[in-house]
């Protein structure tokens, strides 16, 4: 009784362990060796490679796992395959009911996966029991509910088919949930493979999901390598690949799937920022912060990393933060009375300690609490570095781990421009209690999240995901499904286009000749016996017609090979002035995406208006070009004036959705633009074809540069006249003719273009893909398939607009 | 600012400090609800921790029913909140523990004086219209000033609601600094908030502070009277006051929540939010008390738990 004396005395806090009993009984039970989960068995194959699993708290080995080869891949691939062609024809309400099964099970199974999932991966136990495995449960409650809705509310859908995913470390569990949960709603089978170093609970889940009765097929779960990783990606009969990851693997899985035809989605690395203005409750914003960055010892793709406080608070507020990291408690994360549990691995301790040394020796002011850490472990102080400037490393790269930096600011202009000088966009979490500020703040910063006075909440009604090099694609809420959704009317594209093997040279793509006089009959079509007068149009360039930059041009013929016209030969320097006007038509005043979608309906209206007062005029010139019949080319000209109204219609009506998340408060799902969008057109419908990309693209918010028809592009450069007249803002759109693979390169290699839309060939599409890893921009391409740009099905609608967009969660507590 | 042991002297109103109060009470939510799940005492540390509540706790009766024998019965169960049997297995002789006072009617003073003499235990008195305050200022001071002669050690008086919901800084400041002027040297001061009555969590930051300025020695959150009582939201955005106005000051200003704990657990939820928001200083009956009758049986019945590992029949517990 000694003990109770002293605390009676000093008050201390004393160990307060989580049992670990039933995980270690669970563990037994499988001889502590695992092998896959595939097809509903266990299969262990003979000579497989095995890899020991830790406790990274204690270093004790927790069991051994096996490392999956390419036959066992194959395996996996072929029962999701054969799983598919039933699990898709299932009944959404069935597969809700399989659902509901799964998420009852998780509950019911609730403490074992947060034990476990404590023990393997050293998040504190408070974390896995009160966050991770409750979010588990309500991702397959709220898929479920989709699943069940499927056939009446997404009719224009079908499932992708089989899907390889592969998770990170840092949330073995909710990663897994986030990705099978919205899969197999929709009706895909799933091969998953989790992280090499926290493997166990995803073999759990996978036995949770088997006593619930969900066919064999659907989920399989198979441990493995990097190898392995890259043997579901590049593997022929997988549809699509969703990752979560750092943003160099995801740059590796891009270059992998380009040219494939499977659908990406990543969800990759950030930096993200925490801003404090001075009017915030400081008390508040600081427990923000210890939640925004010491939640999962800081390993968190969305941690609130890059502190930025008004100047004039920042004394005050860094002095209270550092008092409160002195009652932070790090220890084992079976501890009920911890803040922070163990590094994952040791390789990541190295890492954080690597930049905590960098933060130092770049000028930054260290701070750790003196508070203790166990003697054995993989433990790291809670860590905060001061006195850096953006133009540090330390402030610049994700360091994943419990590392803070701060700056300062002066003004909101000034923090919003701090918050966004980052290459990632993942989160955000914005503090004042002075609502116009926070909510203007909050529709600024570029991000996929972000929090008003508040940090890191998440649920399965909202969508979770990047701007910038944080990836694309979300995850949670409805904008999570179309990851795992095609048009109906949509086969799998299987693009013709072989790339050469990694040994062989890399395709010349995208290299150009500019032409010289070809000495073909001048066109006379006049009628008079008077010269020609040449008209051949420039480029459209911030709203006026400049002269190509290398001043070459390229002849134009028609489907008989009759020349009927010149048009400017584009160059690298043509596109860096036109997506300069672009962004430049972004920071005009109003800025494009900052004025209303009426006045953008508006416009578009105007401009469908001043096509059809030029229609014969249209229609002439698609008949001169291609040869087609006067009826076909009325067609498209109509279609053409008809897809203007349907954008100046979505204008106004596809701004995004109140989420209903679990949160007092409401949470926005706003459909941002996406930025800049570079979008080459099909060669055929050469006035339907970029009116198809281009109004939508512009109707949401984006501005554009095109590249028209290289075999037709008259129609385009036509267009100018129809633009000047139409009060388009200059630089809204842009029009840069020439030599379609040339243009594209330079544009989908320039980092400051946020997609490309691609619609010329196979190979092109393949180049196009693996060049924009570069800055992980968004892509859609053709993969030189025939898309029918008449019918409204294929030619308009949602598959154009969620192009056109990017989802931006904005979570807003209420309450006085 | 280095901190000072002695009475907080109070200091002129200052308008600019307390204005400037933002308090999110979303964010003051999400702070409370990982407090019991960010901290949590087991075994020896539990016992202990609950023995410590004990030792703070303002073991109170305030009904119209209450009688000279009613006060008996609590102060003797003041005097030996846990049985001697189990305080014995503890390792406790029995001197040491007793609860940190005694909180009564004015009317009631003397009973209580009476019936506890010979002990350290304090008596407290409720005072300056309790629970309402709805009585005009010379009565409320008289009944101050009677409590103390009838021999109040603590008197807990309770603030003008009115001034707070209108605004009125300077008239609650004028009126705190004469219950403290009254109170003078003969009696430690807790102002009672009444937080339930309050319109939101901005303004209980700042009458707080304007309280504190004008020399309470302890901040309380309710008489126990109103609607809402102490939840553990009203209680951090009160310690959080009480940190500013040490940081800024110097000066150590007590805390007391009061009214609806009942349970051992929420004892030790308090305690966590007093360690973590103030610090260890806030966990000893100088700047810490618990108001609360029933919950003193159950801190003996968890004790009993931990003493045999069976969970104690309420009948087992000398009734107070």
């Amino acid at each position: 009784m000694n003990t109770l004396k002293e605390v009676f005395k000093n008050m201390e806090y004393g160990p307060a362990p989580e049992s670990a009993a039933a995980v270690n009984a669970w563990l037994d039970e499988h001889d502590r060796r695992f092998g896959l989960l595939i097809n509903n068995q266990w299969v262990h194959p003979p000579k497989a490679k095995t890899y020991t699993t830790f406790n990274p708290a204690t270093g004790e080995i927790l069991a051994e796992t096996t490392q999956a080869g390419q036959t066992e891949v194959n395996q996996a691939v072929e029962a999701a395959r054969q799983a598919f062609t039933s699990w898709s024809k299932t009944p959404g309400w069935v597969r809700a009911r399989h659902m509901y099964a799964i998420a009852r099970n998780i509950q019911k199974h609730a403490r074992l996966l947060a034990v476990l999932e404590s023990m393997d991966n050293g998040k504190p136990i408070r974390e896995s029991r009160d966050i991770d495995v409750p979010l588990l449960a309500r991702h397959f409650y709220y898929y479920a509910g989709w699943a069940q809705l499927m056939e009446t509310e997404l009719r224009e859908y079908q499932p992708v088919g089989v899907v390889g995913q592969i998770i990170p470390w840092n949330f073995p569990l909710l990663m897994l949930a986030w990705k099978i949960a919205p899969a197999i709603a929709m009706g895909n089978t799933i091969v998953l493979k989790p992280a090499s170093y926290t493997r166990l609970s995803a073999l759990l889940f996978a036995e949770i999901v088997v006593e619930s009765g969900l066919p064999a097929g659907v989920v399989n779960v198979i441990t493995g390598s990097s190898q392995a990783g890259s043997m579901i990606v590049t593997h022929p009969d997988v549809d699509k690949i969703a990752f979560t990851g750092s943003t160099d693997v995801g740059r590796t899985l891009r270059h992998q799937t380009a040219g494939s035809g499977k659908k990406l989605s990543l969800e990759l690395g950030g930096k993200s920022p925490f801003v404090v203005f001075d009017d915030a409750d400081l008390d508040g914003a600081i427990e923000g912060v210890i939640d925004a960055i010491w939640f999962n010892q800081g390993q968190v793709c969305c941690a609130g990393s890059r502190l930025l406080v008004q100047e004039n608070i920042a004394e005050i507020f860094i002095a209270k933060l550092k008092t409160r990291m002195e009652h932070m408690r790090v220890g084992d994360p079976l501890d009920k009375c911890i803040d922070m549990g163990a590094i994952v691995d040791q390789s990541q301790w190295d890492t954080v300690d690597y930049w905590v040394k960098m933060g130092v020796s770049e000028g930054g002011d260290l701070f750790q609490p003196d508070i203790s850490l166990p003697s054995k472990g993989l433990f790291y102080k809670p860590t905060l570095i001061s006195g850096l400037e953006a133009s540090a490393a330390t402030v610049q790269e994700e360091i994943f781990g419990p590392v803070l930096v701060s700056l300062t600011f002066r003004t909101p202009s000034e923090a919003i421009a701090l918050a966004n000088n980052t290459r990632y966009g993942l989160a955000a979490s914005v503090w004042s209690e002075n609502i116009n500020l926070a909510l203007d703040v909050a529709s600024k910063i570029k991000a996929g999240s972000v929090w008003v006075n508040s940090t890191n909440l998440f649920d399965g009604a909202a969508g979770f995901g990047g701007y910038r090099e944080s990836g694309y694609g979300r995850e949670g809420g409805r904008e999570g499904l179309f990851e795992y959704l095609r048009p109906s009317w949509q086969a799998r594209p299987r693009s013709t286009y072989q790339p050469p093997a990694a040994d062989q040279p890399a395709p010349k793509w995208g290299e150009h000749i500019p032409e010289h006089p070809s000495m073909a009959p001048h066109p006379s079509g006049n009628g008079r016996n008077l010269p020609h007068i040449d008209r051949t149009p420039k480029m459209y360039v911030a709203g006026k017609q400049v002269r190509p930059d290398g001043n070459y041009t390229c002849a134009i013929h028609d489907s008989k090979g009759n020349l009927i016209g010149q048009v400017g030969d584009g160059n690298r320097k043509d596109i860096r002035e036109a997506v300069e006007a672009a962004h430049a038509a972004h920071t005009a005043k109003p800025g494009w995406a900052m004025r209303h979608g009426y006045n953008r309906s508006q416009i578009l209206y105007f401009l469908a208006e001043n096509l059809d007062a030029r229609n014969l005029e249209f229609v002439t010139r698609i008949i001169s070009m291609t040869g087609c019949t006067k009826n076909a080319a009325q067609a498209e000209v109509d279609a053409s004036i008809q897809r203007l109204f349907t954008y100046a219609a979505w204008a106004d009506k596809y701004g995004g959705s109140v989420q209903e998340t679990t949160l007092r408060g409401i949470t926005v799902a706003v459909n941002e633009p996406v930025g800049v969008i570079g979008i080459a057109c099909p060669d055929d419908f050469p006035l339907l074809g970029i009116v198809s990309l281009m109004a939508p693209a512009i109707a949401r918010g984006n501005t554009v540069v095109i590249i028209p028809s290289q075999k037709y592009p008259l129609s385009a450069t036509d267009l100018y006249q129809v633009l000047d007249t139409s009060d388009v803002p200059p630089g809204v759109v842009n029009i840069v003719t020439g030599d379609r693979d040339h243009l594209t390169k330079t544009l989908v290699q320039h980092e400051d273009v946020d997609s490309v839309w691609f619609f010329g060939s196979a190979e092109g599409s393949f180049q196009v893909e693996y060049e924009s890893a570069a800055n992980m921009k968004r892509t859609w391409v053709g993969y030189g398939l025939q898309r029918n740009w008449l019918s409204r099905e294929q030619g308009e609608g949602h598959e154009f607009l969620h192009e056109a967009t990017q989802v931006k969660n904005i979570w807003v507590p209420t309450g006085e | 600012m280095t901190s000072k042991n002695t009475r907080n002297p109070g200091m002129p109103l200052n308008l600019d400090w307390v204005l400037r109060a933002h308090i999110n009470r979303s964010a003051v939510e999400r702070r409370v609800a990982t407090i019991p799940t960010r901290r949590t005492v087991k075994k020896e540390w539990q016992a202990a921790w609950l023995l410590r509540a004990i030792t703070c706790m303002d073991l109170t009766t305030l009904s119209g029913d209450d009688t000279p024998g009613r006060v008996r019965r609590l102060c003797a169960k003041a005097r030996q909140p846990v049985r001697p049997d189990m305080l014995g297995k503890l390792g406790f002789p029995n001197q040491d523990v007793t609860v940190g006072a005694v909180c009564v009617y004015p009317s009631r003073v003397k009973d209580a004086v009476e019936a506890l003499k010979g002990s350290n235990i304090p008596v407290a008195s409720v005072a300056a219209g309790f629970p309402a305050g709805q009585t005009p200022l010379p009565q409320r001071i008289a009944e101050i000033e009677q409590a103390i002669e009838s021999g109040a050690r603590e008197i807990d008086i309770v603030i003008t609601r009115t001034h707070v919901l209108t605004g009125d800084w300077q008239s609650l400041y004028d009126e705190i600094c004469q219950f403290r002027k009254t109170c003078g040297d003969a009696a430690h001061m807790k102002t009672i908030l009444a937080t339930g009555d309050l319109g939101t969590l901005t303004q209980i930051y700042q009458a707080s502070l304007v309280v504190m300025m004008a020399g309470s020695d302890f901040i309380k959150t309710s008489t126990g009277k109103e609607e809402v009582n102490a939840t553990l939201e009203f209680g951090l955005v009160m310690t959080r006051a009480i940190r500013e106005y040490h940081e800024i000051t110097g000066f150590k200003v007590g805390f007391k929540p009061a009214g609806g704990i009942s349970k051992a657990k929420q004892a030790l939820a308090w305690q966590a939010l007093m360690k973590e928001e103030l610090g260890d200083d806030w966990l000893m009956p100088g700047l810490f008390r618990i108001g609360a009758s029933s919950l003193l049986t159950d801190l003996e019945r968890q004790l009993y738990h931990f003493i045999t590992g069976h969970y104690a029949a309420r009948h087992h517990m000398p009734m107070g």
